[in-house]
């Protein structure tokens, strides 16, 4: 009798400890990096986690920038199984800290010190209420502009054209020489991709601060504003009869091809100019839109980690750390056109307009111009970020004059 | 018309099938587009005309949308997803389709009180926009502790399913011969009795017609597919859209569409078989209100 | 024959399920409507401040004007097509079976494939504009996806397609219905075919118009995938129907409790059209 009740015991503890103390040593995340180079960058991370013994699920929601993704991320979260990771930019990675579902990443950020290699702007969004949320994984930028430089030979364009005035003249030569002046594709984010850089051409980066992220009334108000929906109309004036829902890396080819001069866009077009093996600075040029050298405006790629059971943390942990790891960081973002979330991390690998990238964000966040992309949910949450689109779009296609989109602007804002 | 034998050659006919060939070819077309363009090399369909046949004719395509395709951080193809859906679409297919047949009989050979209210309240929920049961089912499940699960999927199809499937099982069995029904009564059968050795045998055309119906939504759904699956569970759909709406990098249209094509054929094939039956079983009474 | 308890017992499942998952997440979505939930479902009542601010909303006023054209449109021209197609084919032609495949076969495809193809072919740079100036017709003009007035009608052409071979296949079925005695009746007093067909055989077509309404009209209101492969809401927000107003709201722009407010009135107006139905069914129903 006593043989059994010990023999019970013992199994009960045993069985006991077996199932709590049994760590899972997988990783779900979920994100919508499902093609070519970025996917296979991901990839990286998934070789190095598989090294330290950790098993990547991959849960690939495709579509519009994160859009289907964030609509499954709800239903998980809700039902109680979220991924231990899941991809998002911006605000949305604040609204979730908000929900209180996150874990807190603070023991591996402070062993890794992070709060000293992470710039504070894109700080602002990786942390919530003091706590480490997530890991960003890249800095883009959106204030460039991708040239092609055998078509500005060919219309006479000589040099980068560093002021909005020349940038639209060297785009008048690009017309008339016979090729389409500005590549563009008719997308709300897209549209609102050529509003910030406007906004920080014509008004300077107090504008942008003032009127994009802390919505002053007075600031929107204002002739800078009219003007800088002036600048729109006069880009509208620049793109090809086709330009509407257009995706942008169809733009970005047209730009390859030498059938189009100049777009406007962020630096994950780099990405298509390498692989359609083309080189900085012989075949194409880059360069920051006129008038916002020295000011960077940014969208940072973060993965939150979602508060699962114990069990998991270990892995999450270990997740979150090898996204923060220099070399992981150079790798995936020499292919993915960004520069690295970290500011330690050496440009070797880098190409031309990846060291410039590198160059521009330090500067900026040294002298505090590194600001939130409007147009990528960073300045302002994703509710005003669409009411912003809606007028910018509207706008763009021709449904609002100049005057009637600055009050509709105003408008939106006002929540 | 009923009684019509016409197999003349006279203008009217000539007509008539002149017509219909038009529309046929006009039908065709997004097919031929897809299937056409999915056979060319890349840089054919990007320099070309979308409508032209193949000057270089290439499988490759199609083997990289089966097998090799960049889906997630994987280049896996669809192949892996398409047992994910047939896992889903069967016993979903299955057990409604059973309901359907329960409730219809249930609805038609038995008085009862409010069973009209009842039939009406199940028909009213097919006209559920789905984007409102996200939210509330997430929650359903996870008490369920269906959560991520293929069986959470098949509820989750089961459930928005009832509506139709009853609809189609109940009008054809008020239409059913009630002697037929009444004779066996007073043989002996019982509930069930009536039901699978009486209606259930002679249901082909509706069955067929639910069958179809289910098949085609539930292989074709994508927002639960995509919000209430997990790594190891999610459908063909979901696959699919990670192939073609893929942010960045070159698009590669000739794959795209190999892949559409890929996943479509499951409801091509059981649409191709069963035609037929299918305008049998709408023409069975289940379309006489 | 009189209920017992097996019956109702066996029905009960399927009650309740339809009971929770239908109209209690609806009874959820209308409370949600008077909160003011924005990411994720917050409880705290609002009053109507999210009608209010529904009606604001531009976007709304696109999304509920585009309704009624694509609505109308999508039910009306695939009804006469169907109808149509199916005339056509109940006139004993040979490869009737392959006829009415070729029809029916957009039905089994899903709508990112159709998008997709859709897509292709209306693209003025690409589809059938580029290929007829490419064989020489430089005057045709096709690019009504890329104008903000015109894409809509693009929605409808996708639409019509993949449901057309549905319905003629409800209307074939219901042509074969037709008593025989009374066409041939018809025809012994010598009238004509297309006179049989107008006064004799689509009259007694009543309730297949009307399963083919409910049919065409649930289609309508769930048209997202199709809307979003094809144009995406484009361009700018011009092909925005209700269904993407409420997923846009509710799951994009964080605005939940605005999202259940639009789909709210999405059921009100549907329960308006499709309740009368309802009730002569089960008048119909009650008089036996």
């Amino acid at each position: 009798m006593r043989r059994k009740l010990i023999a019970t015991v013992l199994a009960g503890v045993f069985g006991f400890a077996g199932t709590s103390f049994a760590a899972d040593n997988s990783v779900e995340v979920l994100h919508w990096w499902t093609s070519g180079g970025e996917a296979a960058a991901l990839n990286v991370l998934k070789g190095n986690l598989e090294k330290q013994g950790i098993k990547w699920n991959d849960m690939p929601v495709a579509g519009g920038g994160g859009e289907a993704a964030m609509t499954a991320v709800r239903a998980r979260v809700t039902a109680g199984n979220p991924p231990t990771a899941v991809q998002m930019l911006g605000f949305d990675i604040t609204d979730w800290g908000k929900q209180g579902v996150v874990a807190d990443l603070n023991d591996v950020a402070s062993k890794e010190g992070w709060d000293k290699t992470v710039p504070a702007a894109l700080q602002k969004f990786s942390k919530y209420n003091g706590k480490w949320i997530a890991s960003p994984v890249n800095v883009h930028s959106t204030n460039w502009v991708w040239a092609n430089k055998e078509v500005l030979a060919k219309a006479g364009v000589t040099s980068e054209p560093k002021t909005w005035d020349e940038f639209m003249a060297a785009a008048q030569k690009v017309q008339k020489a016979g090729f389409i002046a500005l590549a563009h594709g008719g997308q709300p984010w897209q549209d609102a991709t050529l509003f910030d850089g406007v906004a920080i051409s014509t008004g300077g980066v107090d504008y942008y601060r003032k009127a994009l992220i802390d919505l002053d009334q007075k600031t929107i108000n204002s002739p800078t504003t009219e003007k800088v929906f002036q600048r729109m109309s006069q880009l509208r004036k620049l793109v090809d009869k086709d330009f509407s829902g257009r995706d942008w890396n169809v733009a970005s080819g047209m730009v390859i091809s030498g059938k189009a001069g100049f777009q406007m866009m962020g630096d994950w077009a780099k990405g298509e100019f390498i692989n359609a093996k083309k080189v900085p600075g012989k075949d194409f040029l880059c360069f920051r839109t006129p008038g916002t050298q020295g000011v960077v405006s940014f969208n940072s790629d973060q993965f939150v980690m979602f508060k699962v059971g114990a069990d998991k943390s270990a892995a999450q942990a270990k997740l979150a750390s090898a996204i923060m790891d220099p070399g992981f960081q150079s790798a995936f973002n020499v292919v993915k056109g960004s520069v690295p979330a970290r500011t330690d991390v050496p440009d070797t690998a880098f190409d031309a307009c990846g060291k410039k990238g590198m160059k521009d964000l330090a500067e900026a966040n040294k002298n505090n111009t590194l600001v939130g992309s409007m147009a990528h949910g960073h300045a302002v949450p994703a509710s005003i970020k669409n009411a912003i689109y809606d007028v910018v779009t509207r706008h763009f296609n021709g449904q609002l004059d100049d005057k009637k989109a600055v009050a509709a602007l105003a408008a939106a804002v006002k929540q | 018309m009923a009684d019509r034998r016409s197999t003349g050659f006279g203008a009217d006919r000539i007509f008539l099938y002149a017509v219909l060939l038009c529309l046929a070819l006009l039908f065709l077309l997004p097919v031929y587009v897809m299937v056409c363009n999915s056979v060319k090399p890349l840089d054919e369909i990007r320099g070309g005309n979308l409508m032209a046949l193949p000057i270089v004719w290439t499988i490759e395509p199609w083997l990289t949308a089966w097998s090799t395709a960049q889906i997630g951080v994987q280049p896996t193809g669809l192949r892996p997803y398409f047992l994910n859906s047939f896992l889903l679409v069967v016993p979903a297919v299955a057990i409604s389709t059973l309901i359907g047949a329960l409730n219809g009989y249930i609805l038609t050979q038995f008085r009862f009180r409010g069973a009209n209210l009842l039939f009406a309240a199940m028909l009213f929920s097919v006209f559920i926009p789905f984007q409102i049961v996200l939210i509330p089912m997430a929650k359903t499940l996870g008490i369920l502790g269906l959560a991520g699960t293929v069986k959470g999927l098949v509820f989750v199809n089961v459930v928005y399913g009832i509506g139709f499937t009853t609809l189609f099982f109940r009008n054809y069995y008020a239409a059913f011969p009630h002697e037929l029904i009444r004779s066996a009564r007073m043989d002996g059968a019982d509930f069930f009795g009536v039901l699978f050795r009486i209606l259930l045998p002679s249901s082909g055309p509706i069955i067929v017609v639910t069958v179809i119906w289910q098949f085609t939504n539930i292989w074709n759904e994508f927002l639960f597919g995509a919000s209430f699956s997990d790594y190891s569970s999610f459908p063909i759909t979901v696959a699919l859209n990670n192939l073609v709406n893929s942010s960045t990098g070159v698009k590669e249209y000739n794959v795209h569409f190999a892949g559409a094509f890929i996943a479509a054929v499951p409801t091509l094939v059981v649409y191709l078989i069963s035609g037929k039956y299918f305008v049998r079983g709408l023409m069975a009474g289940s379309v006489k209100g | 024959m009189r209920a017992g308890a097996l019956p109702k017992l066996l029905l009960s499942p399927s009650v309740l399920l339809v009971l929770v998952c239908v109209y209690g997440y609806i009874m959820f979505t209308i409370y949600l409507s008077f909160t003011s939930s924005t990411l994720m479902p917050s409880y705290e009542w609002a009053g109507t401040a999210s009608y209010q601010r529904l009606f604001a909303q531009e976007n709304w006023r696109i999304a509920l004007s585009n309704l009624w054209v694509f609505a109308s449109l999508y039910i009306g021209v695939a009804v006469v097509l169907g109808l149509g197609f199916a005339i056509l084919i109940d006139q004993h032609i040979r490869a009737e079976g392959a006829f009415r495949s070729i029809f029916l076969y957009p039905m089994a495809l899903s709508f990112i494939v159709t998008g997709t193809a859709w897509k292709w072919l209306l693209d003025p740079g690409v589809g059938l504009e580029h290929t007829m100036h490419n064989i020489g017709w430089e005057s045709f003009a096709f690019g009504w996806i890329k104008d903000s007035d015109m894409a809509i009608y693009c929605v409808v052409i996708a639409a019509v397609w993949q449901t057309t071979g549905f319905v003629m296949a409800l209307f074939l079925a219901g042509l074969r219905g037709v008593d025989a005695e009374q066409i041939s009746a018809a025809r012994v007093d010598g009238a004509r075919t297309w006179q049989i067909y107008l006064h004799i055989i689509i009259p007694q077509l009543g309730p297949v118009f009307v399963s083919a309404f409910v049919i065409l009209a649930h289609m309508a209101i769930k048209s997202y995938d199709l809307v979003i492969a094809l144009t995406n809401g484009g361009p700018g927000r011009s092909t925005w129907l209700p269904s993407v107003f409420m997923y846009q709201y509710s799951f994009t722009r964080n605005e939940m409790s605005v999202g259940a407010a639009s789909a709210v009135m999405m059921l009100a107006a549907i329960g308006l059209v499709v309740l009368p139905y309802l009730f002569s069914e089960m008048l119909k129903l009650k008089n036996g």
